[in-house]
């Protein structure tokens, strides 16, 4: 069956004063129908560029898909204008941001941004759309949905404008979800929440998620699969099971050696490893593999030759020279 | 929303009388009155001036000068011009509405034309339309109006005959051919200040609009696939346009202050031009009256922006 998207060798440049900014430098991607797919990564490494890219989100000027096919559903997203896409857009692809306090515009009831999307897309008069938005508030929980559909974004808290967030993101019932750090601005509590809520959404709908973390906690409890990025780059792509148990790249090593262990006793507990330096700066990156200046296992021809990313187990894939035949 | 209207309408009866007391002693400080000019003239007898200034109270203390003021103000008695013979409300009236047709016209053009220059440029930033309308817009505040208005004249009136260049207010002929003269002599003016107000506009709503566009909640418009027309309308202008009302707001005093020299260029009989000729003859009941009238319009106008931001910005009326 053909995965319900499929971005190839994906590349989006930015143009700055500075030169050319490499963000996402040949990102592929799959994601099958009805599955949940995280892209975990740190900050500036590509994740929320490659999420933008899809619905092209991102401000082109300065951006620019460079190279590279997104597929959805066997037709190739690079290639629709703006305007074309504004039918692929909520309908097809939900989009939740990270920012609940910035991401609702303040001037606007909720209702109606929720019911303006409804109204686009599957024409519904202005009657209807609002019952429809109210049936899309009371499935993501929030409280007397009947009067708060008049209500203006800053009367609700950071975790109910989520909760509104993605029931505007879901309103029209899109195939695709992708989440942008959904829970990086709320705190703990209202995160696992959050969390809850959308995985319910998923199940019900059946629709497939894509959802960006750098919470390596967040990868264990919501992903089937994993893609790790790095630099613009997918280091290392694998079943979610499997990526714990026997990570291959060393970043990725590293990032779960950074997870606090509530579950090993004191004695064993020492100090949270972190793995040193920090990203490189992606105008004309060097040659090699660009996590080499931090790797502890970097060897000669790390500097020399970039590695591909290649199947290592079934349905594991990694992009490091470690192991690799000589 | 009525609480927040009726609470900006009871902040705006203090700040007139503030504003009234204010001008009132600036006047009484500054040198001459009507009746100055008697104390000069050899065919009034000393005593006869003397007789009158008593009569009127004008060498009362200031605070006793300006209760009378008000207690007369209070029962509608806006005083009577020595100059003209006439009481001040009536020349008031006669003027006024001259100036509001010219200043309302003028705004309105102003509006119309720098609201969808700025909203497109901004749409597009850095194109050739935005650096077209960069450059006009800046050669437009450059130039103050009386140079502005000498060149239309000497342009439109002198060289090409189109319009005239004398504001008259005893127009001949009924019902369309009148009302046809009436906009043509007004159009000068109109432009003149349009221009000049635009010009400011433009830019300003232009970066408004640059400061909306890069939000987030932009791009969850957008995301929503509304389609570029509707997310620039519903979701960057309505925001854009709160700074916009404010600006509006704060410029309408200059607007009258410009539109007192526009009035002096093209002869227009309106409260501006009463405000000069009254200050050049002494005419304190008249200027006082004009300064307060301006008042009155620059209150009224800070009211009306402060409806329209709570209108804008739902933030603002539920506080």
């Amino acid at each position: 069956m053909a995965p319900l998207l499929e971005i190839k060798s994906l590349k989006t440049h930015f143009a700055t004063d500075d030169g050319i900014v490499q963000a996402v430098d040949g990102v592929d991607i799959t994601i099958d129908k009805g599955e949940t797919l995280c892209v975990v990564g740190e900050s500036g490494c590509g994740k929320t560029v490659t999420a933008m890219s899809i619905l092209k989100l991102i401000a082109m000027p300065p951006g620019r898909i460079v190279e590279g096919e997104i597929l959805f559903q066997g037709r190739d997203l690079v290639q629709l204008t703006s305007s074309e896409l504004d039918d692929v857009r909520a309908k097809e692809i939900g989009f939740i941001f990270q920012e609940p306090m910035t991401s609702l515009n303040p001037v606007l009831t909720i209702g109606e941004q929720i019911a303006e999307s409804l109204r686009r897309h599957e024409g519904l008069s202005r009657k209807d759309a609002l019952l429809r938005t109210v049936e899309m508030l009371k499935l993501v929980q929030i409280p007397n949905a009947e009067a708060r559909v008049h209500d203006y974004p800053h009367q609700f808290s950071g975790g109910m404008r989520q909760r509104v967030v993605i029931a505007m993101a879901l309103a029209c019932k899109p195939k695709l979800v992708i989440a942008d750090e959904p829970t990086t601005a709320l705190d703990v509590t209202i995160q696992a929440q959050i969390l809850d809520l959308l995985q319910d959404m998923k199940e019900r709908f059946g629709m497939a998620v894509m959802l960006i973390t750098h919470a390596m906690g967040v990868v264990a409890e919501t992903a089937q699969r994993v893609a790790v990025m790095y630099a613009g780059k997918i280091v290392e792509e694998a079943g979610v099971d499997r990526l714990f148990a026997h990570p291959g790249h060393p970043y990725t090593q590293g990032l779960i050696r950074s997870i606090p262990r509530i579950d090993l006793d004191s004695k064993h507990r020492g100090r949270l490893e972190t793995i040193g330096g920090s990203v490189p700066i992606l105008i004309n990156p060097a040659p090699g593999c660009r996590f080499a200046p931090r790797c502890r296992y970097a060897m000669s021809i790390c500097t020399e030759a970039e590695p591909a990313l290649r199947e290592i187990a079934p349905g594991h894939r990694m992009a490091c020279h470690l192991g690799e035949a000589p | 929303m009525r609480q927040y209207i009726l609470r900006r309408l009871l902040i705006a009866g203090p700040s007139l009388l503030g504003i009234s007391l204010v001008l009132f002693t600036v006047l009484a400080l500054a040198p001459g009155d009507p009746f100055s000019d008697l104390a000069t003239n050899p065919n009034v007898p000393p005593e006869v001036a003397l007789a009158l200034r008593a009569k009127f109270g004008l060498d009362d203390p200031v605070y006793l000068r300006y209760l009378h003021w008000l207690a007369a103000m209070a029962h509608g008695d806006w005083g009577f011009s020595f100059v003209s013979r006439v009481n001040v409300d009536t020349l008031i009236l006669q003027r006024l509405p001259t100036t509001l047709y010219v200043i309302g016209s003028s705004q309105l053009l102003a509006l119309l034309i720098a609201i969808p220059i700025g909203v497109y440029a901004a749409t597009r930033p850095y194109s050739l339309f935005d650096q077209i309308a960069n450059t006009f817009a800046f050669i437009g505040f450059s130039l103050p109006t009386f140079f502005t208005g000498i060149l239309f004249i000497l342009i439109f009136s002198i060289k090409l005959d189109w319009l005239p260049f004398v504001y008259s207010t005893d127009i001949s002929g009924t019902g369309l051919a009148r009302l046809g003269e009436e906009i043509r002599q007004a159009i000068m003016p109109v432009m003149v200040l349009a221009l000049f107000q635009a010009a400011s506009l433009t830019r300003f709503v232009r970066s408004a609009m640059l400061d909306v566009i890069r939000l987030d909640y932009v791009t969850t418009a957008r995301a929503k696939g509304l389609g570029q027309r509707r997310v620039i309308i519903t979701h960057v202008m309505r925001n854009a346009m709160i700074p916009v009302v404010t600006l509006i707001a704060l410029q309408i005093p200059a607007v009258f202050g410009g539109a007192i020299v526009t009035e002096q260029i093209f002869r227009i009989p309106g409260i501006g031009s009463l405000l000069i000729s009254s200050i050049l003859s002494n005419d304190t009941p008249v200027v006082m009256a004009v300064t307060f009238v301006f008042a009155c319009l620059v209150v009224f106008f800070n009211l009306v922006a402060d409806v329209l931001y709570g209108w804008l910005d739902p933030r603002i009326s539920l506080r």
